[in-house]
């Protein structure tokens, strides 16, 4: 305990505070309210039904209406506090008539009484609707979302992985004429985006008759620049007496990238397939664009999709949102070293 | 750590050396016909295809796109009309008034991406060095302080858009906060200048702690003894910030703003997931109007929406050539040391 105490007082140096130090613990301690809440609430809201959905204040935790199986009824009453001239007590509601309910005792189910609903409250535990999270599946088309994302985020990955290492393994490891053209030509279209290009892919996309085709979605997006760029630098550190040693053991030059250099580049790679991942599952605007029939949407084009509808069912669109927030998540919690190393040393995201 | 990275390296090598040892063969045959040129070409052959394929030819045959009109997706079917759809784009009456432009979209989807590049990306820079220099001050458990910033970054414009767009709710979570500190509820996605600075104030969120991430770096590499001369010298903090931290900091901070300036042009996801470019035409930016035009609208207009594209490319151009320049001076300052 003194140790926390020492460790939340402690100081820049000095003795006395210093207005950094003041400024610092507001800064970090708004930074996790603003940076973790979000997310939090986003979490906490998808477990809550339509009706708590649409309360004003909103509570924090998810609630669930409390029934009771009373005697003489054949569903479950629900539950409500009422609070009036003759005390405070829990009562069953059997049927409600304009602003007057008419309720039983539960332990007593013989006599009706007629509450104004103005004086009663519902009785309600901690409680998680499941449903918000499994009808999307069952009856709407989200597990076609989610496949269609998984398929493209995996094979999107794995093409990029193999067609970039090979043409880094060419651009680092062999001297021939126009080298130095295609590595300008890579560096060069580094920072051209999708957006600028847009209208021409879509009709190229369309020529090859990918429209509406995860590999639409693949394609234009697997010969990354980037991966290159970043491979071919691992790639130039590995020496070449390696390769001229396994030459002389009359290894193919295909034997050479896979059994050698490949393994070799594996941080450089796993950096990549990281990346790769979290691009390729976060992907918007081209799926966008290619996607138009719902039974080939990704998951991000789907929850768009959803939100988009004139009567937004928020607590269908939470849970998914949270769905499609998972994996993205678990890279950040297991490979986040890997991640902040890869972008304080390369600037790319 | 090790055990992670190799294991990783497994995951990712396995599939591909099943594929490697399936090739073995007849590459090598291949190798024997052609020698090591043939191998080259082969080496360059699938990435180099996609990249001419979905990039080059692209960028190409988009000026052809956008110097021709009609309805038509293929080239050959288009009606060449020289720099009309420009002309359409950048004509206005009267430039004092947007009103009186032929393609007034195109000119309130600039001046808000003008205003938001402005905007978001001094704030952003701002927010992100104060990020870097707190999380420099030598802080216990600062992989989690870090964790903190970066977390929003690897999140999908879709998600971010979404969670945003729960709280900003009018009966949201924020809304409620308000009122329950006895103000009144506020209409955030709904009242034009609130959704403008959502749209800022959010895309900040995402994507600060990729740009204190960089700036963190450029403030570890600083000498740690310029900082023990300085205070054996007496030198006010202030002082030392304004010449040795910032100076210093100065080249990772140009690439930052460089960098921070080209997401901000193309600005798009979040906002659109957030607002659809609304209320009315408060939040439309420049690659949802190429969106629309090209695509979404009934009207569907090709070439036109090539020529904003390319208008909008030649801004990007410019900026990365800025960063190219700006990296190279880095190297050469390096090198020197």
């Amino acid at each position: 305990m003194s140790r926390a105490v020492a460790f939340l007082t402690r100081r820049k140096g000095g003795e006395r505070w210093d207005w950094t130090d003041v400024f610092t613990f507001v800064w970090l301690g708004s930074a996790v309210f603003i940076m973790f809440g979000p997310a939090l609430w986003l979490v906490l809201s998808s477990f809550k039904s339509p009706a708590q959905l649409s309360e004003f204040p909103p509570t924090l935790l998810p609630y669930e209406a409390q029934t009771v199986v009373v005697e003489g009824f054949d569903r479950p009453l629900p539950l409500f506090t009422v609070t009036d001239e003759a005390g405070t007590r829990t009562l069953a509601e059997v049927r409600r008539v304009g602003t007057v309910a008419q309720m039983v005792d539960p332990e007593n189910p013989g006599e009706v009484e007629r509450v104004n609903i103005a004086n009663r409250t519902p009785v309600r535990e901690v409680g998680f609707s499941w449903g918000n999270y499994l009808d999307p599946f069952l009856r709407f088309d989200f597990l076609t979302y989610t496949k269609n994302s998984i398929f493209v985020t995996g094979v999107a990955t794995l093409i990029t992985l193999l067609t970039n290492s090979m043409a880094a393994f060419a651009l680092s490891k062999y001297e021939f004429r126009g080298r130095g053209f295609v590595v300008v030509l890579i560096i060069a279209t580094l920072m051209i985006p999708l957006s600028v290009i847009l209208v021409p892919l879509y009709s190229i996309v369309s020529g090859v008759g990918l429209i509406n085709s995860l590999w639409g979605v693949i394609l234009p997006t697997v010969a990354t620049p980037t991966g290159v760029f970043l491979l071919r630098q691992y790639m130039l550190t590995i020496p070449d007496e390696l390769l001229e040693a396994a030459r002389m053991d009359h290894a193919s030059e295909w034997q050479i990238y896979w059994r050698i250099v490949l393994p070799l580049t594996a941080p450089a790679l796993a950096v990549l397939a990281i990346f790769s991942v979290v691009w390729r599952w976060n992907d918007f605007l081209w799926p966008l664009i290619v996607l138009s029939r719902q039974e080939v949407y990704t998951l991000q084009v789907g929850l768009n999709a959803y939100a988009g509808e004139l009567n937004v069912q928020w607590h269908y669109l939470l849970a998914m949102t949270v769905i499609t927030m998972i994996p993205v998540v678990l890279v950040f919690i297991f490979l986040q070293r890997f991640i902040t190393a890869g972008i304080a040393g390369t600037g790319l995201k | 750590m090790t055990g992670v990275k190799g294991m990783l390296g497994a995951v990712v090598t396995a599939p591909l050396g099943a594929l490697a040892r399936v090739l073995d063969a007849p590459l090598r045959l291949w190798q024997r016909l052609t020698g090591q040129g043939g191998m080259v070409a082969f080496f360059l052959l699938p990435n180099m295809a996609i990249f001419t394929i979905f990039v080059l030819l692209p960028l190409v045959i988009n000026v052809a796109y956008s110097m021709t009109t009609g309805a038509a997706l293929f080239l050959p079917e288009r009606t060449y009309v020289g720099a009309a759809q420009y002309e359409r784009l950048l004509r206005c009456a009267d430039y004092t008034n947007l009103a009186t432009c032929q393609e007034d979209q195109f000119w309130i989807a600039l001046r808000n991406t003008g205003t938001f590049v402005v905007l978001q990306v001094s704030l952003l820079i701002v927010a992100a060095t104060i990020t870097a220099l707190i999380l420099n001050r030598a802080l216990r458990a600062l992989s989690f302080w870090r964790a903190v910033f970066f977390f929003p970054v690897l999140l999908s414009p879709v998600v971010v858009g979404l969670i945003w767009r729960w709280i900003l709710d009018r009966n949201g979570v924020l809304n409620a906060a308000l009122v329950g500190m006895g103000m009144d509820p506020v209409n955030w996605l709904l009242e034009r200048n609130y959704a403008f600075s959502a749209a800022i104030g959010v895309t900040i969120w995402a994507h600060l702690g990729f740009f204190a991430l960089i700036l963190l770096a450029g403030l570890q590499a600083i000498p740690r003894d310029l900082y023990e001369a300085a205070e054996m010298d007496g030198t006010k903090p202030a002082r030392v910030f304004w010449r040795i931290t910032l100076p210093l900091l100065m080249p990772n901070m140009l690439v930052v703003i460089v960098l921070a300036l080209i997401r901000a042009v193309q600005v798009f996801d979040e906002a659109y997931v957030l607002t659809g470019g609304g209320p009315g035409t408060a939040t439309l930016f420049l690659t949802q109007y190429i969106y629309e035009v090209g695509f979404a609208s009934l009207l569907k207009n090709p070439g036109l929406a090539a020529a904003a594209s390319i208008l909008m490319g030649g801004v990007l151009i410019l900026l990365t050539l800025l960063q190219l320049a700006l990296g190279k001076r880095n190297e050469r300052k390096g090198r020197l040391k």
